[in-house]
């Protein structure tokens, strides 16, 4: 089975090659450009992991990882943000994030990384 | 005019950090753009040396991407330029037009974060005022963040800018939850300080939901012993 993925970013030509090319690698890609949008789409559809951009609009990373983790805390995820300080990495571990990745990406270290949740997901 | 601005470095720093800070989460915003695209340009040859074709059509919008966020990163930057230049001369004849454009400019992330939408409203002709270009741009962000939280549910803050006689008003208006209580903490002494240093006044007007900031045409030399 492909891994199946949430990509949450409010960047939409990110979203888009993200998908092409994590889609060219097996996984089954879903994108959302808001957190709001993204939490209805976890309550509908079952996700090894959920990628998820830390400073989007209206509603920030840390603002949504509580409510991610209050409503699918069996759904992993990895923050994927810009420019973020050790302590803020630090307190988003803390509130239940599986990991923070800095953008650019590798995107090799982010595929190792679903494949990582998935397997977590499965325990 | 003999004004000591004793913490306007403080508050011009935290100002250019807080910029600074926003402007390189935008490049690397671009940058992951790029860098994405590099690495399906990298996919694509990949395919191609196993023996499946590049379609041109899907290099074309790789091209069209990559054109627009290196306009995007130029347009981020030059903001930038023209933020550090500002505090090359102290006090200067300056386009206030440009100047109000700028600080919006270099506002809009934080608005986007907050959802809030800001417009700007000139006068028919361009205004030349003489003033301290940088204080100008700090003190018109820190108008503008304390707008944005006045914006209450309607999510929009409107600039107009007016000549008078002998001053430039700038009416930041819509402020549908302006209260006495968010005028409590503002203007802060780091208003109050720029405020004295462009030799300008702030008055609120809660019932017309606006902040009015009047600016003098003409403002003289500052004595700024702890200039940076």
């Amino acid at each position: 089975m492909p891994a199946k993925v949430l990509i949450v970013d409010d960047e939409k030509d990110f979203l888009d090659i993200m998908a092409e090319r994590m889609g060219a690698r097996g996984m089954a890609v879903s994108t959302a450009t808001s957190a709001e949008n993204a939490l209805k789409m976890v309550l509908k559809e079952d996700y090894d992991a959920v990628i998820m951009d830390l400073m989007m609009p209206e509603m920030d990373g840390f603002k949504a990882l509580k409510l991610f983790k209050e409503t699918r805390p069996d759904v992993p995820i990895i923050l994927l943000t810009a420019n973020v300080p050790e302590e803020k990495c630090i307190e988003a571990i803390k509130l239940g994030a599986m990991d923070v990745i800095e953008k650019p990406a590798d995107l090799n270290l982010l595929t190792q990384k679903i494949k990582d949740a998935k397997a977590r997901k499965k325990k | 005019m003999g004004q000591k601005p004793d913490i306007i470095p403080e508050t011009g720093l935290q100002f250019f950090g807080r910029i600074s800070a926003s402007i390189s989460h935008e490049i690397k915003n671009v940058l992951a753009i790029v860098n994405e695209n590099a690495g399906l340009l990298e996919d694509l040859t990949l395919m191609a040396d196993r023996g499946k074709p590049i379609d041109p059509a899907r290099l074309k919008i790789m091209a069209a991407t990559l054109k627009k966020q290196v306009g995007r990163a130029d347009g981020i930057i030059m903001n930038m330029n023209r933020l550090a230049h500002s505090i090359d001369q102290t006090v200067t004849t300056a386009d206030l037009d440009q100047t109000i454009e700028l600080a919006i400019a270099l506002t809009a992330r934080f608005a986007a974060m907050r959802g809030v939408k800001v417009d700007l409203q000139l006068p028919a002709n361009p205004l030349t005022i003489k003033t301290a270009p940088f204080y100008l741009m700090n003190l018109l962000w820190l108008c503008l963040d304390f707008s944005m939280s006045a914006s209450g549910d309607e999510k929009q803050v409107e600039l107009v800018v007016e000549e008078t006689e002998n001053s430039v008003r700038i009416r930041f208006r819509r402020l549908a939850g302006l209260s006495a209580a968010l005028l409590e903490t503002f203007p802060s002494d780091r208003e109050k300080n720029l405020l004295a240093v462009l030799e300008a006044a702030l008055t609120a007007d809660p019932e017309r939901a606006e902040v009015v900031l009047r600016l003098a045409k003409n403002i003289g030399e500052i004595e700024c012993p702890q200039r940076f």
